[in-house]
């Protein structure tokens, strides 16, 4: 992957798979080290599969048998010197409170490095993809933070779908001018 | 700065505005977004696709939706086009510019650019 915001569209498309109401996509940069999280409410692993997700060769998938987005992503942070873990609770566990939590640190100063690149892209690319499913999304660098959560929209637009273009454009527009605030 | 405001007027300028969605009958781009399509370059190539579709003011007849792995990695991005009563269309190795191209030769005027699908590879 070219940019560490694919790697993130694609293993937060997981959390949607999974059946959550709700995906947190949350970034800090903090002294050289990135922390991304990836939460949701979804169904949640057996600590069995929670294992075997970095494994190449598991996939929940039917047309063949790799999954490469979480290896991906542990080697995205891997080859920085940072780390990648999860937890999860399945439904049956906790009907409660369940889901799946992902940390992945990534040290920037490190030359294997991949660039964060277009996060709002990404963003913008899951709520094209599912309208009817809640996402909060947060950057926080050193010099403020970048924020959206659906729910707020939703709440305004009521039945007015969020993947409408106009919803879409204006969605685009509002996190660029916050990271123009931060820059 | 974007307001929460403008918003709201987005919203009552679009509540009588009719959206197509799934099961409608009408024309569908399905973009192919699994590990192997995103790693190929297929965001790019939906956000062009979306943004094409409304510029070319034919939101109304055509939706853009996502989709898995199609199955065929090597040939990511791929893009599938349904339509009523006609054969599938399918892209491949799709980039911003080629969907531009079938915004608006094949979605707005009804001719399949035929050098993008795989026909044009296998063949």
């Amino acid at each position: 992957m070219k940019e560490l915001s694919l790697n993130i569209l694609d293993v937060a498309e997981n959390s949607v798979k999974a059946g959550a109401s709700l995906t947190q996509i949350l970034i800090t940069e903090r002294n050289d080290v990135l922390t991304l999280e990836i939460v949701d409410d979804g169904c949640g692993m057996s600590q069995d599969v929670v294992r075997s997700v970095t494994d190449p060769f598991y996939t929940t998938r039917t047309t063949r048998s790799v999954g490469m987005g979480v290896p991906l992503l542990k080697l995205a942070c891997e080859q920085t010197g940072g780390e990648l873990a999860i937890e999860s609770v399945t439904q049956e566990a906790d009907p409660n409170n369940h889901g799946t939590h992902l940390t992945a640190t990534f040290r920037m100063d490190h030359i294997d490095f991949t660039p964060l690149g277009d996060v709002s892209s990404t963003v913008l690319t899951l709520i094209q993809g599912h309208p009817d499913t809640d996402f909060l999304f947060q950057h926080e660098t050193d010099s403020g933070v970048v924020k959206l959560d659906t729910r707020e929209l939703r709440e305004v637009l009521e039945d007015v779908p969020l993947n409408s273009y106009d919803v879409m454009e204006w969605v685009g527009a509002y996190l660029r001018e916050q990271y123009e605030e931060l820059s | 700065m974007k307001s929460l405001a403008e918003l709201q007027a987005i919203k009552n300028r679009m509540k009588d505005k009719v959206v197509l969605r799934d099961g409608m009958e009408g024309t569908r781009v399905v973009v192919g977004m699994a590990t192997c399509g995103i790693a190929a370059g297929a965001r790019p190539v939906l956000n062009s696709f979306v943004e094409g579709v409304s510029k070319a003011g034919i939101d109304d007849k055509v939706s853009v939706t996502q989709t898995g792995c199609i199955g065929l990695c090597q040939y990511e991005p791929i893009v599938e086009v349904f339509e009523a009563g006609k054969e599938k269309v399918t892209y491949v190795k799709m980039t911003p510019e080629k969907a531009d191209e079938v915004v608006q030769k094949h979605l707005k005027n009804g001719q399949v650019v035929s050098d993008y699908t795989i026909g044009a590879i296998t063949a």
